[in-house]
């Protein structure tokens, strides 16, 4: 069995609380160990870095030092955390006098970053570390008929975080054929939501999803798939206020890479969050003759 | 390069810009061909949301125009999502360059009044400053009085929906080592109460 640091962030303790479930459940099914960092702080989000640079980045390698304490690497199911602890360390592992700065800072809480630890995404170890044949070996309860939007978003991929295919990855579209659902050709798969706009920009972030629940429906797609809390929220949650401000009537389930793989390893659709959707996805579920819609 | 070729000794804005990232490595905004392929890129120029396009703010600066950079509403509308910053030919981190043009006039405190960017961002931070963790419902109250009525009975309908969901936050997380926590954060900002 295979062991990480796990770095849930803030989003995974309520609003992403499915993710954090079905990260739990489905690791757990594939013999994969996530291991919480103890008293893990907030990755400073899109906003720490409007502020200050130096102290962002403190932040960060706090939460680093502590996995290479456990001597693990760290894993993150949300994207922007894994974009956070992927430049922070870039930096600090290329700056010298960087690390001596946020080392002196550290000290106060018994801590140092000397860089060990790989930062990795979940659905990253999924892929690559279990593997898609190992993972195929196991499906119990196939996903046969469930078009699935795979939707990266940004930060999983961009900026580059080594030398991966930016432009076109196919990664979460093997992950969805290996549980035997079908990926469907989503054009927008790499474009942005919005992010923290929707609070901040509302009105180009309601723009933002409109273009993507659309344009995943264009595609045949009855749900999406996501590698990330922000994502999930801003495409599921805000599609009340999206159909009031365009007038279309907008009505598309989104779930987590999580959830997809845990009912396809035969996990009861509860204990991996389902159920806590603004829009439900038992139709989408139940059209594709797996009755193990939410509830 | 004749936006270098200032005579006073000072830096040029370009120049300051170009230094108020990555730490300390820099970005090489004089080498930029104004090509347009990170405004065509950006999905939010494309909207048209945004005063000046990447390009166009990229322009800007090199030109020395530092009033109507501070003025500009461009990086507040940056979502971060760095397919500019990929695509670039030049190699410019466009996103990191926003993210530094944000903390300028944060420090110079001088963004457009109408932006809710700005002190979303300070709420943010003094949220985590105090607790470690973010809290929905504290930051909410940065940017909910700024909408209209009928968007802000949407907002309230979500968060219910979502709390009924067991989504929402009922009280603020805080991290265990929370005085320890405080003291690394002065050692990096020396301001503030003493430990």
């Amino acid at each position: 069995m295979k062991t990480y640091a796990y770095f849930p962030g803030c989003s995974l303790e309520k609003m992403g609380k499915s993710y954090h479930l079905s990260s739990m459940e489905t690791t757990r099914a594939l013999d994969v160990e996530l291991e919480e960092l103890e008293d893990w702080n907030c990755c400073g989000a899109t906003t720490y870095f409007h502020i200050d640079e130096l102290l962002a980045y403190t932040l960060c390698a706090r939460n680093l030092a502590m996995a290479e304490k456990r001597q693990l690497d760290v894993v993150a199911p949300c994207s922007g955390c894994f974009k956070n602890m992927v430049s922070a360390r870039k930096h600090l592992t290329h700056d010298a006098d960087l690390k001596e700065h946020i080392n002196e800072a550290l000290a106060e809480d018994d801590l140092s970053f000397a860089g060990t630890s790989q930062v990795r995404h979940l659905i990253d170890v999924l892929v690559h570390d279990v593997g898609l044949e190992e993972i195929k070996k196991r499906v119990k309860s196939p996903l046969t008929g469930l078009k699935v939007a795979p939707y990266y978003g940004c930060q999983i991929l961009r900026p580059r975080k080594d030398h991966e295919d930016v432009e076109q990855p196919t990664f979460f579209e093997d992950l969805l054929a290996a549980i035997g659902a079908e990926p469907v050709d989503f054009r927008l798969r790499l474009r942005c939501c919005g992010g923290a706009l929707i609070l901040t920009n509302r009105e180009a972030a309601l723009g933002m999803v409109r273009n993507l629940l659309e344009n995943a429906l264009a595609s045949g797609a009855t749900l999406i798939a996501t590698a990330c809390p922000l994502c999930q929220v801003n495409l599921e949650c805000y599609q009340t206020q999206v159909n009031s401000e365009f007038g279309t009537n907008l009505k598309v389930p989104v779930l987590y890479f999580t959830q997809l793989v845990g009912l396809a390893l035969g996990l009861k659709p509860g204990k991996l969050g389902i159920g806590s959707e603004l829009v439900s996805v038992t139709p989408a579920l139940a059209a594709a003759g797996n009755g193990a819609g939410g509830r | 390069m004749s936006a270098e070729t200032t005579t006073e000794t000072r830096l040029s804005f370009v120049g300051e810009i170009g230094n108020l990232l990555h730490a300390a490595a820099g970005n090489p905004i004089t080498t930029c061909i104004q090509c347009g392929t990170c405004s065509s890129t950006c999905p939010v120029a494309s909207g048209g949301y945004m005063d000046a396009t990447p390009r166009r703010l990229i322009a800007m600066i090199r030109a020395g125009r530092k009033e109507q950079v501070l003025k500009s509403n461009t990086y507040w509308y940056c979502a971060s999502c760095y397919q500019c910053t990929v695509r670039c030919p030049r190699n410019i981190d466009i996103a990191e360059l926003m993210y530094a043009l944000k903390r300028y006039t944060i420090w110079k405190g001088q963004y457009a009044d109408d932006l809710i960017g700005p002190v979303f961002s300070q709420t943010f931070v003094q949220t985590i400053m105090g607790s470690g963790r973010s809290y929905e419902p504290v930051l909410a109250t940065s940017y909910l009085f700024t909408y209209d009525f009928k968007d802000m009975l949407q907002e309230a309908a979500m968060a219910t929906g979502l709390m009924l969901k067991g989504r929402m936050p009922l009280l603020p997380p805080r991290i265990k080592r929370l005085e320890n926590f405080k003291r690394m954060v002065r050692k990096i900002i020396p301001a503030g109460e003493k430990a």
